[in-house]
């Protein structure tokens, strides 16, 4: 008897029971079901939401594996310059090579194992109490988990900070499709609330630079906001800024590769190219009434701002996570606005939030987060808006009617 | 008169199996049936009961909460049997037919007669079913007089019958039907036909021509009325199909109830998809004969808007196209990821039917994936041309919110409406039973 048939028997054996969601889980990841449709269309478009979602993940596997290259380029190269030599970044050459990969891997792969493993479970057990199929949202969420923390987050935050997010920012809504916040996002919030020294210092981005902190071989583990927000020079070149050869969270410094999955998600009409467009409209409008301030000298070098604010405002978008958050988080569909016109909205006052938190914020100089799950709060809102013209119409078209 | 029409958003669903433009009479039936559940909301009282001798057009039973409104036989014969549910409900009734049809005398219609007098005719001979309403899309109130009249002249769902071929010999009879519905209303008759088809259609009189052009839904009759006239509040449009027309006609000039139809019998597991003249009510078996394959679904209706049937089943009041699909019922390895070319989708999430376009496909019944919350935005408005948020719509219907589903537009939509948002969904949501329900629970609310 081949695969197929003797799990259809399990599955038929035991419908109904109360672990058969646990089961069928595995099941379809195998084989779509056999279900036919009944009521309704008799025939149904070959999507479903497996698909979507995976599609996500897709796009998301080039940047985890620039950031596994990236974790161990970082630490190597944090250790080169605290010993005064200043490296030339290759692809190649330092870049693309087994001790950066092991170190890498070792440091992320686990991240990524904790976040898919804690992150299931809590899915499975919901499933299995209330009775309904395990839903793919998490599939998504545990990928994008290990790319928005920094490299050397301990696991054990990682795991209770996934717990958190996935019980608070969905299951309690009712689980996939009904959470008002981005579980991702809630997942880095917790962490940055829960955690603050851990997540706000200057160490954490580079693995090895907490560890060493206060000895001979301390390395620094500085993010180019961080440096900006301290009014420090920049070291690092414009080329490397966009190919990711930076310090940052782990999935998020290769600009380039996040472009190529943005490009992806288009392609597929999986994700939403107005929130993406509008969020970047809205960080680079942020990001040039900055630089007229300081054109104007409203602002000048002594003041704490001035660092962030004098960032060119194009530039915004090669540095922090913004561009990862307009791609990846901010077009989450269950939590962005879901009109095509709020999507523009939406999208707008992400990147505009995020900007000015990343200016005005010195303690710690990354807002996209921030404004993503504050504009998901507000879609529902400008949903509303966007509808009530539409009904407003209607009574309208009743109004002429009757006059 | 003509106007035009452009229909921008939809999709056209190319399948295989599209109706060789011949025409077969079919075999004459031995059983014919008829479903009270084929009339939405109708709750009958029945006038017959077993081993009574029923003439075609003799009332079989009426809707017990509108009396006026009489259902009658398409055929005379011996009413055999009355199959019955769950608490007595009355599932269909089956006659044994005569050899030679004896008709009831119905009489023909006076062409001087007035409004009254068609709309008494009209209940008496059992053609009032065919009238049917927006909103609730229900069989039509006979008390209220519409703001007007809605035919669509094309079919733009995927394998249905052309209604050109269908109507060509009975031009006369739409015109009859024409006529005489054209006393019922204020308003004008609105018919669609499709632009730059040369329709025979567009030579009928009494009536408004629109020539619409766009893919599916462009040759649904909401479609029609969103955009020429979409339903206010307090408003009421009639909506009827061509066929009926057509058989409204034929029993207006001839005083009996002859309730034969043309019916297109498509789909990719019948062997020689053509035409075929038969009575509403004939068994599946005798119409569709020999070339049937095996594990297949038999539609009374279209793919998309059609009623499970079997054969066994019969052809109901109101369809004038027979599918026959194959039945998905197997597993696909790796089917939620591995690159589809043989499937239809409206992304290329490796999904390739955007390169194929004009492919024509062999669907079958499999749902392609399981039932999910909504999770995805921004999709159903690409193939949902109605100047309604869909996806709001239907939560509205979900969480009940009667005040909520009357301002985004219940009262402009039907079921069918919904039907391309529900093949295209990827939580492979019920959209159709979600707006029946809405407009269900509206209807018992609001009257």
């Amino acid at each position: 008897m081949d695969i197929k048939s003797s799990l259809h028997q399990i599955k038929e054996k035991f419908k109904g029971n109360k672990f058969a969601p646990a089961f069928n889980a595995f099941h379809t990841f195998l084989y779509t079901p056999n279900d036919v449709t009944k009521g309704g269309t008799h025939i149904k478009a070959a999507d479903d939401l497996k698909r979507t979602m995976n599609m996500v993940i897709l796009s998301l596997v080039p940047c985890l594996l620039f950031g596994i290259f990236n974790a161990g380029y970082q630490h190597y190269a944090a250790i080169d310059a605290a010993n005064g030599v200043i490296r030339e970044a290759s692809l190649f050459g330092n870049f693309i090579n087994w001790d950066n990969f092991i170190l890498g891997a070792i440091k992320v792969i686990p991240l990524v194992v904790v976040s898919y493993a804690v992150g299931l479970i809590v899915e499975f057990i919901f499933a299995v109490i209330k009775g309904h199929e395990v839903e793919e949202g998490y599939l998504v969420t545990g990928m994008l988990v290990p790319l928005i923390v920094p490299v050397d987050l301990p696991l054990w935050m990682l795991a209770v900070a996934v717990i958190f997010g996935v019980v608070i920012g969905k299951e309690v809504f009712g689980g996939t499709g009904m959470n008002i916040l981005n579980p991702a996002l809630t997942i880095r919030a917790f962490l940055f609330f829960a955690y603050p020294t851990w997540m706000s210092g200057d160490k954490v981005w580079v693995h090895g630079a907490v560890e060493r902190m206060g000895t001979p071989e301390a390395i620094s583990g500085e993010t180019i906001l961080g440096s900006y927000a301290q009014n420090q020079e920049i070291l690092y070149s414009l080329s490397d800024m966009l190919i990711g050869y930076i310090p940052g969270s782990v999935g998020e410094t290769s600009k380039i590769l996040i472009i190529l999955g943005a490009l992806f998600l288009i392609f597929t009409k999986i994700g939403s190219w107005r929130i993406m467009l509008s969020t970047i409209l809205g960080a680079l409008f942020m990001g040039l009434i900055f630089n007229q301030v300081i054109d104007f000298g409203l602002i000048t070098e002594t003041s704490k701002f001035y660092g962030l604010m004098s960032v060119p405002y194009w530039e915004h978008l090669l540095i922090g996570s913004i561009l990862f958050g307009a791609v990846f988080m901010a077009t989450d569909p269950v939590t962005a606005a879901q009109t095509l016109k709020g999507k523009w909205i939406y999208g707008f006052f992400i990147g505009f939030i995020s900007i000015m938190i990343r200016v005005f914020n010195p303690a710690y100089p990354e807002g996209v987060f921030l404004a993503i799950l504050l504009m998901n709060v507000f879609a529902p809102t400008i949903d509303h808006y966007v509808i009530e013209a539409n009904v407003k119409n209607r009574l309208n078209r009743l109004k002429i009617k009757s006059s | 008169m003509s106007k035009d029409i452009i229909v921008k958003k939809g999709l056209d669903i190319n399948l295989v199996g599209d109706a060789e433009k011949t025409l077969e009479i079919s075999k004459e039936s031995k059983f014919y049936s008829v479903y009270p559940e084929d009339f939405h909301g109708v709750y009958p009282k029945l006038t017959v009961k077993a081993n009574d001798n029923v003439n075609a057009g003799d009332v079989l039973f009426y809707d017990k909460n509108n009396e006026e409104v009489k259902f009658v036989s398409p055929v005379s014969g011996k009413i055999s049997e009355i199959q019955r549910g769950e608490r007595r409900k009355v599932i269909s009734i089956d006659i044994k037919a005569d050899k030679n049809i004896e008709y009831k005398n119905l009489g023909k219609l006076d062409s001087k007669a007035n409004k009254g007098k068609i709309i008494e005719y009209l209940l008496n001979s059992g053609l009032w079913p065919f009238i049917k309403q927006r909103p609730y899309d229900v069989i039509a109130d006979h008390k209220v007089s519409p703001k007007a009249i809605f035919v669509s002249g094309f079919s733009s769902a995927p394998l249905s019958a052309d209604l050109d071929f269908i109507s060509k010999d009975y031009l006369d009879n739409i015109q009859m039907a024409i006529d005489v519905l054209s006393k019922l209303t204020d308003g004008e008759i609105h018919m669609s036909i499709r632009k730059k088809s040369d329709s025979i259609l567009s030579n009928l009189k009494n009536t408004t021509i629109h020539n619409v052009s766009g893919p599916h839904p462009a040759g649904n009759v909401g479609t029609l009325i969103n955009k020429i006239s979409p339903i206010n509040k307090g408003e009421v449009a009639w909506t009827i199909a061509l066929q009926d027309l057509i058989l409204i006609g034929s029993v207006i000039a001839s005083g009996k109830f002859s309730s034969e139809r043309i019916v297109a019998l498509v789909g990719s597991s019948i062997d020689n998809p053509r035409y075929i003249k038969t009575t509403i009510g004939s068994q599946m078996s005798t119409i569709l004969g020999k070339g049937i394959r095996d594990n297949s679904r038999i539609i009374s209706g279209n793919v998309l808007t059609g009623k499970q049937s079997s054969i066994n089943g019969h052809l109901d009041y109101y369809s004038n196209t027979i599918t026959v699909i194959p039945e998905g019922n197997d597993y696909d390895l790796f089917g939620w990821t591995r690159p589809i070319f043989d499937k239809i989708s409206t992304s290329r999430a490796l999904t390739f039917s955007w390169l194929l376009p004009n492919k024509k496909f062999d669907l079958n019944t499999n749902t392609n994936g399981e039932h999910r919350a909504f999770v995805v935005t921004g999709s159903y408005e690409k193939v949902f041309p109605l100047d309604i948020f869909p996806m709001r719509i239907l939560k509205a219907c979900m969480y009940n919110d009667l005040a909520e589903m009357e301002a985004l537009g219940m009262y402009e939509v039907a079921p069918e409406d919904f039907a391309l948002t529900e093949f295209i969904c990827v939580s492979k949501q019920p959209h159709q039973e979600i707006i029946r329900k809405g407009l269900d629970e509206m209807k018992k609310e609001l009257g």
